[in-house]
Order: structure tokens, then C-alpha cells, then sequence
């Protein structure tokens, strides 16, 4: 089914195509409007050799952008390859549209996270909602069937106006689009700090699963093949979104135009992800490839440049909702809900009638040739030729400079440990209320309320547990876990180890839910990378994330960077995110984080030190940030994650649940809180700090576990056979019993309930003003 | 070319919760004086010859509104009157 | 016994309703919105979802599906239809069901494993519970508000018609706190929350949704009986 439409508007003469380019070589061209540097344009007229036409202008404008061509960040990220660990387990890794980890000899599954931080400040709703809609694309071109999503969000102080403006509509548009995909939201965290002011961090992440023998890829090999686009009509959205590109026409007006802003359909999107699924069921496509940023240029080439095949395409067959769109429009535009498709001519036929079926229109644009050239024609006039790999493989590479920032020894000086501390009971349990209530350690019902975690039905286990599962087989009952994690106040303090931390976090978080951790994605989101501060910051979060995955032996299979993130001239704290994917063999043995049987027996596992610096605690009481962050140890938390797998199997666990930001205290108040159980505990004598510094301290490597009454000697003989410290606390209380630590204070649970769930509700719980 | 346009609303007896936010909103706009706000749909359809009212009248019923809880008006609108200037 | 299940464009919940006929003992046989053939089912459900996006007005479109047509007949020859979430949408749009579905109250989408007192056991999908029985079951929408007029409301209370209530609080505002209704004979039966999500201890929060798909194949055992 395709439209062809009159074109409208455009003058002939004017048209800037390959021949008039070699007849005018002197034409001024506006590069530098468009992003380009001098010398990155001549390099364009020296692959080309003559100067560009005004459509690969525009292609090379985008491509060469930070965003699309990773120009500042390749020769860092590299290292995820140099240092990757082997596994037998991927099918496709960085490079990809996503990572595939086989599960079983018949099932893999893929995943990745991906940002969309800039436009959700600009239009939050559609900003988020398009995120999910761009990495659910990404999932459904690896041949797998969208399963699940998580979103880690980060936004600024909560109690700023302009908070509620950008968290509401991203959260709806979160929901409103996921949920009309029928993915679950199966976890993610909402983080609140002033640097994200201006700029918030959307980042969404896509779990999807495929048999082992639907594995597609994004070549188009074939010469004589058909390249066809499938989904949603084109039209002006996005433009100027990647690069600076202005759609109506180089001049000082169009300078100052805002890119549209991209509207996600996810009905339609639904409708393709069931087209594509049902066209690879039938093998019927020899190449697929997803449009996302930088839209039909970046398809086109990146599918010819990985086959190493040209591309002859007839842009007038593109199906338009504007019909005066100019040629080097059509190339740039963003226009959601759509994917690209190889497909041998014998198939066309039912390629069609499967969209068709599905009501999603679906246009042959062109063919895969062997020149090794893309060449695009308006009408038949060759509007660009050039050699897909310089759009898409030979962009710049920057070695930018580094440089660490000059006040980094003096904030790490500045020490949070000596900072005043509660010391009386009284004084204790006042800081246990105040941390569980304030906006990041506070219940997030108010958010996931608006996901639906069901649909599909297969969700074992979503917010706020420690890991998002999900069942892959019923029969077998395999399943895997997913944890998205990152602390930027670590990651300021120390890049390196904030990194580390923030892997070791996901991990954990997989590992405590009686997972093998097994793959890694991450998103680096980042300030500017023309800021040798902030450049210095992302090589040492690249180095860590990439050593610490060495030495976990998890490798990176894919993931994003997002530079330039900034509020005003402030850059971002460094904030990479880093999502750990595991395996369960049988879901039904998942362990629950909550305590749940009254007499279990309360140990904590791991090592505590005093630790403060970077904490919760000392943001929350001194809105302090300083010091350096607590002490990684991969190795403990590889011991900690067998341990509890190995007392998982044995019977010995009731729960476990992984301390992080708030430390022991707010892992008391989540495991109690969870069913509604209460504690007695008592701290050790020779706790590190005292008793503040043992419920606060934020040392990683750590879980709360209970163990039923009777088998804590064999749980206690367990850890000294893995070589992990244990701490017996104290026992589960009855429901509705208070939360006591002996000697020094005890909180109501119906008091700590409503310190700890009032808090979004109060902020961000007006009616929203704005009608759909 | 005749252009329709068909104006739906929430019966009156009909709570409005989104208008009611809306309204909610005026004041820290510094906008008093509202009464009440009430939020409807606009569709307008492009038909190649000008239809017969009952046809429009019964696509309202049917689909364009939901009887049980909405009201419809009709608008026939000519060829050189736009519907509504954009913003 | 071999029970439809609908896929619309847009239809999300399907494959779960079709589990949840499965685990109950039934054959799931799936039904096409532009096919008005049924084949033979002996029961059909609507299930829940975006079906055509909720563009325009939810179930708006959906009911215009040539299916449509003879899942009407069906329902006139008293043949039992469910419809769940979007389901009853688009039975209250297609007037199988009396009243709408609008706007949840607080203008959010609401996830929630909400209480429900089920009110009568003398519909083909309810016969396997108790009147006044309590069950946990998956609430998931954003307009999943309830309205009527006066006199409708008061009808369905008098003929035993409202099938379920909200308890504990009243999630989207649903007049009267209803979850769910059925038509004068009892075939038809509309609910909000998704029964077919609380059919399995590991993926729900409770098992007390799988008594409406056991329900009406023990309801058809008996005609066929």
C-alpha cells in the first residue's frame, strides 16, 4: 500500500542535486548552522569530491553529530571491547541494535537502555513517551517481541515548580505509551537533585524475547533486494532534533526555529511490532532496521554500510502526511513508528499483505545494489550519492581533551564522616523518619500506580522488589531478572569507583533476587564533552564500568551515551546507569525482598565500615556532598551473590534485600513496610560509627536477609563457607508490630507508613491542569 | 468540498474531572472569576459534496458521540469561512 | 467447550484471557475483528486493552468490528459474553451493556490488585462464587469510571444486575463503586479489572480471577447438559 503524492512547492530550478553541486563548486553552504565544522565539511567534499548537495549536507549534518556517530565517546567506549570478558552466551553484542543473550538452546532474549533526556524537558509527555517508543524499535529489530520495560528517571529538586511539570508528564507519558503497548513496567528509580534541573534524565530500557533462530540483523545484503519502509507516514518531526538542521531552508530564521517536537502513536506501534513480529515468523525479511534518531538517512546507511552493498532510492516513494516536503526533509525527519525492511522482490507480495493485514502502510522505496554507493533521486534527479560507510562507520573520532577538575581533591577532602551526627535514640529514630520520607527514599507507589506491571502475564515479580522478573517459558518456568542502578553523587565524588558502584549495584540487585548475573547494558549520561572536566569524568566511568565487567565476567553488550546534558552551564553530576541482566532457571525460586513470617531470624550480610561520604544521609540532614564514595570489592559481591544462590537452593532464605542509598535503616523500613511485619534488632557493640554509622553508613556488598527460625546456623555455616561476613540483627515481629532497635528507639509501623508514602502524593498529586 | 464540524460535550449532569483541573489551574494563573470549565472534543470532516444533515446527524449518534453521556451540535460550514483560525 | 476470544487492533490483554480459558479447562480459539465468523465457540470474550488506541472515545471503533455483528447475535441468542476492561467498553458503546466507561476521577491511569465483593453468583460468569465473597483481582486503566443516569443505577441494584463493587476505596470514582454489571439475562457480563491476571500464584496476586473462566464452562456443561 503506497501513496503517491504530488510534490508540492518545490521549484525545479532550485532543486539542489548531484550534477548542479559539480557544476557550483563555490556555493556557500551554511555548515556551520548545521553543526559542521570547517574541517569536518572539507573532509565531506574530499569523500565526495565535490562539494555536498544540500540533502547530504543535511545527511552528513546529522550522522556526524555527536549523538549519531559517538564522535567524542568511541575511543573510550572501545574498552567494553577490549577488556570484554568471553561469554558463550551472546548472540549479538556492541554494535548492534541491542545485545542477545542466549537463555536456553531455544530462547535468547536482548536488551538495552537508551536516553531521551533533552526533548522530555521540552515536552515531557511526548519527550518520554517517544523514548520508549525509539528502544522498544531498537528491541523488535533484533527479531524479538517487546516483553517488558523499566525506566530510570532522573529530575530536579522535588519541591522546585517546575519539578511537577517535568515528572508528571514524563511519568504519564511513560505509562500512556508502555501501557498501550501491553509492556509491563517492571522497575526503574526516580532520583531528585538539583543538577538535573534543567535537564532531566529520561532513560528507558527494553527487554525482549526471540528464538534462537529469529536473530535478525541490520544488513542489507542482496543486490536486487527491495528496501522497503513500514509504519507511520512522514512528516516534519524532530527536525532539527539531532543536529541543528531547520526545515525551512538555510536562512536566519531558521536558525532560531525549535525542532518539532516527535508525537509518539504507540497504537501504531503496536500494529508494527505485530506485523514485523508475524513477517519474521515467516522469514520473510533478509534485513531489518529501526528509524530512530536521524530518521531515513541513518537506516539507509547504517543497513548498507554493515553489508558493505549501495542503495538506489526513489524518495518520492516515501509516503508523506505533509506533501510539501523538501528532499533533505524527508531524510532528516524523526517521524516515529517506523522500520526499515530488506526484502527479496519474490516476497514483496506478502510482505504487503501482512501490513496491510495490520492496517500499518508499508512502501518498496528502493533497491540494495552492489556500487557500494547510496544514491537517492527526487524524480528522478540524484539528489545524494555517496558511500554509506562515510555516513555511518567513518564519522570523526575526537580524542577530546581530558582533564580531572581542579576541585575534586578538595570536595573529596571535604569529608562527610565528621559531619555533625545524631547520637540519642531520640535523635536516631527522628533521622530514620526524616530519610524514609525525603523525595529519594520515599514510596514510589504514587509513579509505578501509573504502569501496568501485568499485561502479558508473565510478570513474577516488578517495584518495589529488587529485580524486575519475568517468566520467559511456563513450562520450564526459566525467567530472567533486570536491575537498572546508578548513584551520581558517588560517581561526582569518584567517576572510577561511582561507576563500579553503580554496576555493583545492578548485580546485586540481580543477584539477591536468586539470579546469575550474566549481561550488562548501560546509559552514560553526561555533561559536555568540549569540557575537559567532564570528558576526564566519562574515560574514568568508561574505564571502571569496562574493568569492573572484566572482573565480574559480565559483559557490556550495548548501551548509550548522552553528552551535553547540562543546567545552564552546569554540567550534570556524572551519571552513568548501569542495567544487569540475570538468569533464573526456574522463576518460582526468586527470593522477595519483605519479611514475611513473624520469628525469622534477621542477619545482615556483608561488610559495614563507617562510610557517609556521598550518602543519603548526609544530603538529606546537610545537603552535603563530599568525600569519597564507600569502597568497591567485586570480589565480595561475587561471594554474596553465590551465597545467596547457594542458600537459596538450600532452603535457608526467606527474603533478601540489598542495602544501597539510606543504607541499613532504609533497608529495615522497606523490608518492614513491604507485607507489614515489624522488627526487633540490636545493633552489634562494636559497630563501626556506633549505631548512626551502622545504620547509615552506605557500604556496598551488603543484604538483609531472613532466614526461618532454626536454620540460621546453617545459614551462618553457609556464609563462612563463601567468605561473607554476617551480623545476626535480630528477629521479624509480628504484623503490624513496630520496627524496634533495642536500646535505642522503636517507630509504629503505622507511623513509619505514612512518613514514608505521604511524600509524592503531597507533592505531585494535584489534578493536572493539562486536558488530553 | 464542504467542510462539517461537530462539537461534543459532556452532558451537562456529567461529572468533568479534567475540566474541573483546568479549573483548578486558572487562579495560579491569576485568573479568577471562573465558574465553571467544561472540556468537549472538536471533529471536523472534510466530505467531497455537502452531505445530507440526517447522514451527519446519525455518524454523530453513532459514533462521533457517545449519546449515553455526551450532547453534539452540527456546524455546516462553507467553502471560504475556515473552520477556526490556528493558534 | 471452546470459548472466543477477540483481538482487535490495539487488543493487549488477549493472550491472557486465552490463558486464563486454558487453565480453567477450556480451548481458547481466537477471533479475528474483521472475520464475523465465530466458529462454533460457545462463549466469547471481549478482552482488555488499547483497542484502535482508545481514539476517539474507548471501544468507540471496536464496536463497529464486523465481529461485532455476531457477537451481538450471539449474545441476543443468549450465548454468555465477557467483556473485561476495554471489553465492556466496548460493550456499554455497542448497548449491551447500559451506561459508559469515562476518565478515571483523578485523571491518572491506575494500577492497583484491587478488593471486589462479588454481589451475585447468577451470571454465567460469576455461578462459581459466593454473593458477598471478597476476591483480590488486578485493576489496570484509565477510564475505568462508571456513569449512569439515576434511574439506570437504580434499576440495575433492583434486578440484582451491579456483579461486583469496589470495597476498601473506590479506585476511579465508578458510581455506586461498581466494578462490574451484566444485562437482564444475565449472559452478558461487563467488568472492570482484569480477572484473567489473577489466575496464577506466580504471576498474580491471587488465584480468585480463574473462578470466572471455570464459571462459565461449568455454566455451559449445565446447558449442554
Amino acid at each position: 500500500m503506497s501513496v503517491e503524492l504530488e510534490p508540492q512547492g518545490i521549484e525545479w530550478d532550485h532543486l539542489d542535486t548531484v550534477a548542479r553541486a559539480a557544476e557550483t563548486p563555490h556555493q556557500q553552504q551554511p555548515y556551520e548552522e548545521l553543526g559542521l565544522r570547517e574541517d569536518e565539511y572539507e573532509r565531506i567534499r574530499e569523500v565526495l569530491g565535490r562539494r555536498p548537495t544540500e540533502s547530504e549536507l543535511a545527511m552528513y549534518s546529522i550522522m556526524w553529530s555527536e549523538h549519531c556517530s559517538y564522535k567524542s565517546s568511541k575511543v573510550h567506549l572501545s574498552k567494553f571491547q577490549d577488556l570484554a570478558p568471553s561469554s558463550d552466551r551472546l548472540l549479538a553484542g556492541i554494535g548492534e541494535n541491542a545485545g542477545v543473550v542466549k537463555i536456553t538452546d531455544e530462547l535468547a532474549v536482548t536488551f538495552k537502555v537508551e536516553s531521551h533526556n533533552h526533548p522530555s524537558f521540552i515536552e515531557p509527555y511526548q519527550g518520554a513517551a517517544t523514548g520508549v517508543g525509539g528502544i522498544v524499535r531498537d528491541i523488535l529489530a533484533m527479531g524479538a517481541r517487546p516483553v517488558a520495560v523499566m525506566d530510570p528517571l532522573r529530575v530536579g529538586a522535588a519541591d522546585h515548580p517546575d519539578t511537577a511539570r517535568v515528572l508528571t508528564g514524563v511519568v504519564a507519558g511513560i505509562g500512556g505509551y508502555g501501557n498501550a503497548l501491553g509492556l509491563p513496567n517492571i522497575g526503574g528509580e526516580v532520583v531528585f537533585d538539583p543538577c538535573y534541573q534543567g535537564n532531566p534524565l529520561v532513560n528507558a530500557l527494553c527487554l525482549g524475547v526471540l528464538p534462537v533462530d529469529r536473530l535478525q540483523n541490520k544488513a542489507a545484503t542482496g543486490p536486487g533486494n527491495l528496501v522497503v519502509l513500514m509504519g507511520a507516514l512522514t512528516g516534519r518531526d524532530g527536525i532539527g532534533g539531532v543536529s541543528v538542521l531547520a526545515s525551512a531552508g538555510f536562512d536566519q530564521e531558521a536558525a532560531t526555529q525549535r525542532p518539532s517536537v516527535q508525537v509518539g502513536d504507540p497504537f501504531m506501534e503496536k500494529l508494527l511490532i505485530e506485523a514485523c513480529l508475524e513477517l519474521y515468523e515467516a522469514g520473510l525479511v533478509v534485513g531489518v532496521q529501526d528509524l530512530g534518531g536521524a530518521g531515513l538517512t541513518c537506516a539507509l546507511s547504517e543497513t548498507a554500510a554493515a553489508a558493505g552493498t549501495g542503495m538506489e532510492i526513489a524518495l518520492e516513494r516515501v509516503p508523506l502526511r505533509e506533501p510539501s516536503m523538501a528532499p533533505h526533509e524527508i531524510l532528516a525527519s524523526e517521524s516515529q513508528e517506523r522500520m526499515l525492511l530488506i526484502v527479496a522482490p519474490e516476497h514483496l507480495e506478502a510482505v504487503l499483505a501482512v501490513a496491510e493485514k495490520w492496517g500499518v502502510p508499508a512502501t518498496a522505496i528502493g533497491t540494495v545494489t552492489d556500487t557500494g554507493i547510496l544514491r537517492v533521486t527526487w524524480h528522478g534527479h540524484a539528489v545524494a550519492e555517496l558511500p554509506p560507510s562515510s555516513l555511518a562507520d567513518d564519522g570523526p573520532v575526537y580524542a577530546r581533551p581530558i582533564r580531572e577538575p581542579a576541585d575534586l581533591p578538595l570536595l573529596q577532602a571535604d569529608r562527610a564522616e565528621t559531619l555533625p551526627r545524631p547520637t540519642t535514640g531520640e535523635q536516631l529514630r527522628e533521622t530514620v523518619l526524616r530519610l524514609a520520607a525525603s523525595p529519594n527514599l520515599c514510596d514510589r507507589t504514587w509513579i509505578t500506580e501509573q504502569f501496568d506491571r501485568y499485561v502479558r502475564g508473565n510478570t513474577v515479580a516488578a517495584m518495589p522488589e529488587n529485580a524486575g522478573v519475568i517468566r520467559l517459558d511456563e513450562r520450564t518456568r526459566v525467567g530472567v531478572a533486570l536491575s537498572v542502578d546508578g548513584n551520581s553523587r558517588y560517581t561526582r565524588l569518584d567517576p572510577y569507583t561511582g561507576a563500579q558502584l553503580a554496576l555493583a549495584e545492578a548485580y546485586r540487585n540481580v543477584a539477591v533476587s536468586g539470579a546469575v548475573p550474566v549481561a550488562v547494558t548501560n546509559c552514560l549520561n553526561f555533561g559536555s564533552p568540549e569540557d575537559p572536566h567532564v570528558m576526564w569524568q566519562f574515560a574514568e566511568a568508561v574505564r571502571g564500568l569496562a574493568e569492573g565487567c572484566a572482573q565480574l565476567g559480565i559483559p557490556v553488550t550495548g548501551g548509550n551515551v548522552s553528552f551535553y546534558n547540562a543546567t545552564g552551564p552546569v554540567a550534570i553530576n556524572p551519571t552513568p546507569i548501569v542495567g544487569v541482566l540475570g538468569v533464573l532457571e526456574d522463576v518460582a525460586t526468586r527470593i522477595p525482598m519483605g519479611f514475611s513470617h513473624p520469628g525469622d531470624v534477621i542477619i545482615l550480610v556483608g561488610e559495614t565500615r563507617e562510610e557517609l561520604s556521598g550518602s543519603e544521609w548526609a544530603w538529606v540532614t546537610h545537603g552535603h556532598l563530599g568525600g569519597s564514595p564507600p569502597a568497591v570489592d567485586l570480589a565480595a559481591e561475587q561471594r554474596l551473590a553465590t551465597l545467596i544462590r547457594a542458600a537459596r537452593d538450600l532452603d535457608l532464605l526467606r527474603s533478601a534485600h540489598d542495602l544501597s542509598e539510606g543504607g541499613l535503616a532504609q533497608a529495615l523500613v522497606e523490608a518492614c513496610l513491604r507485607h507489614g511485619y515489624g522488627a526487633t534488632v540490636a545493633l552489634p557493640e562494636d559497630a563501626p560509627g556506633g549505631p548512626f554509622g551502622f545504620l547509615f553508613s552506605e557500604s556496598a556488598g551488603r543484604a538483609l536477609v531472613s532466614v526461618p527460625l532454626g536454620r540460621e546456623k546453617a545459614f551462618a555455616a553457609q556464609c563462612e563457607e563463601h567468605q561473607v561476613p554476617w551480623t545476626p540483627l535480630g528477629v521479624v515481629a509480628g504484623a503490624d508490630a513496630p520496627l524496634t532497635v533495642t536500646g535505642q528507639f522503636e517507630i509504629d509501623l503505622a507511623e513509619l507508613r505514612t512518613a514514608w508514602s505521604s511524600t509524592l502524593p503531597k507533592l505531585f498529586d494535584q489534578l493536572t491542569a493539562r486536558p488530553e | 468540498m464542504a467542510r462539517v464540524v461537530v462539537d461534543v460535550m459532556l452532558k451537562p449532569e456529567i461529572l468533568d474531572p479534567q475540566g474541573q483541573a483546568v479549573a483548578n489551574a486558572l487562579p495560579r494563573l491569576g485568573v479568577t472569576g471562573v465558574t465553571s470549565v467544561r472540556i468537549g472534543r472538536r471533529i471536523e470532516l472534510e466530505f467531497t459534496e455537502p452531505p445530507e444533515p440526517e447522514t451527519v446527524r446519525q455518524l454523530a449518534d453513532r459514533l462521533l458521540a457517545n449519546p449515553v453521556i455526551e450532547d453534539y451540535t452540527v456546524s455546516f460550514v462553507s467553502d471560504e469561512e475556515p473552520a477556526g483560525e490556528p493558534a | 467447550m471452546r470459548i472466543g476470544v477477540v483481538t482487535f487492533p490495539g487488543s493487549l490483554d488477549d493472550v491472557d484471557a486465552a490463558r486464563a480459558v486454558r487453565l480453567a479447562g477450556g480451548e481458547a480459539v481466537s477471533l479475528w475483528h474483521a472475520d464475523d465468523q465465530l466458529y462454533g465457540v460457545d462463549a466469547i470474550i471481549l478482552p482488555g486493552g488499547f483497542s484502535y488506541g482508545d481514539y476517539l472515545r474507548c471501544g468507540a471503533i471496536a464496536r463497529f468490528a464486523p465481529v461485532m455483528e455476531s457477537v451481538m447475535a450471539a449474545a441476543a441468542a443468549g450465548a454468555p459474553v465477557l467483556g473485561i476492561c476495554n471489553g465492556f467498553q466496548v460493550l456499554c458503546e455497542a448497548h449491551l451493556l447500559p451506561g459508559a466507561l469515562t476518565r478515571n476521577q483523578h485523571l491518572h491511569f491506575r494500577a492497583r490488585d484491587q478488593r471486589l465483593q462479588v454481589e451475585t453468583n447468577r451470571t454465567a460468569w460469576t455461578m462459581g462464587y459466593t454473593p458477598g465473597q471478597e476476591i483480590v483481582i488486578p485493576l489496570k486503566s484509565g477510564e475505568g469510571r462508571y456513569v449512569a443516569d439515576t434511574a439506570t443505577l437504580d434499576e440495575l441494584e433492583r434486578s440484582g444486575r451491579v456483579v461486583a463493587r469496589y470495597v476498601d476505596d473506590n479506585p476511579n470514582g465508578s458510581m455506586r463503586d461498581i466494578a462490574a454489571i451484566c444485562n437482564e439475562a444475565g449472559n452478558v457480563v461487563g467488568m472492570m479489572p482484569h480477572p484473567e491476571h489473577a489466575v496464577d500464584p506466580l504471576t498474580g496476586p491471587s488465584t480468585d480471577g480463574l473462578t470466572v473462566f471455570t464459571s462459565v464452562l461449568k455454566h455451559l456443561a449445565g446447558v449442554a447438559a
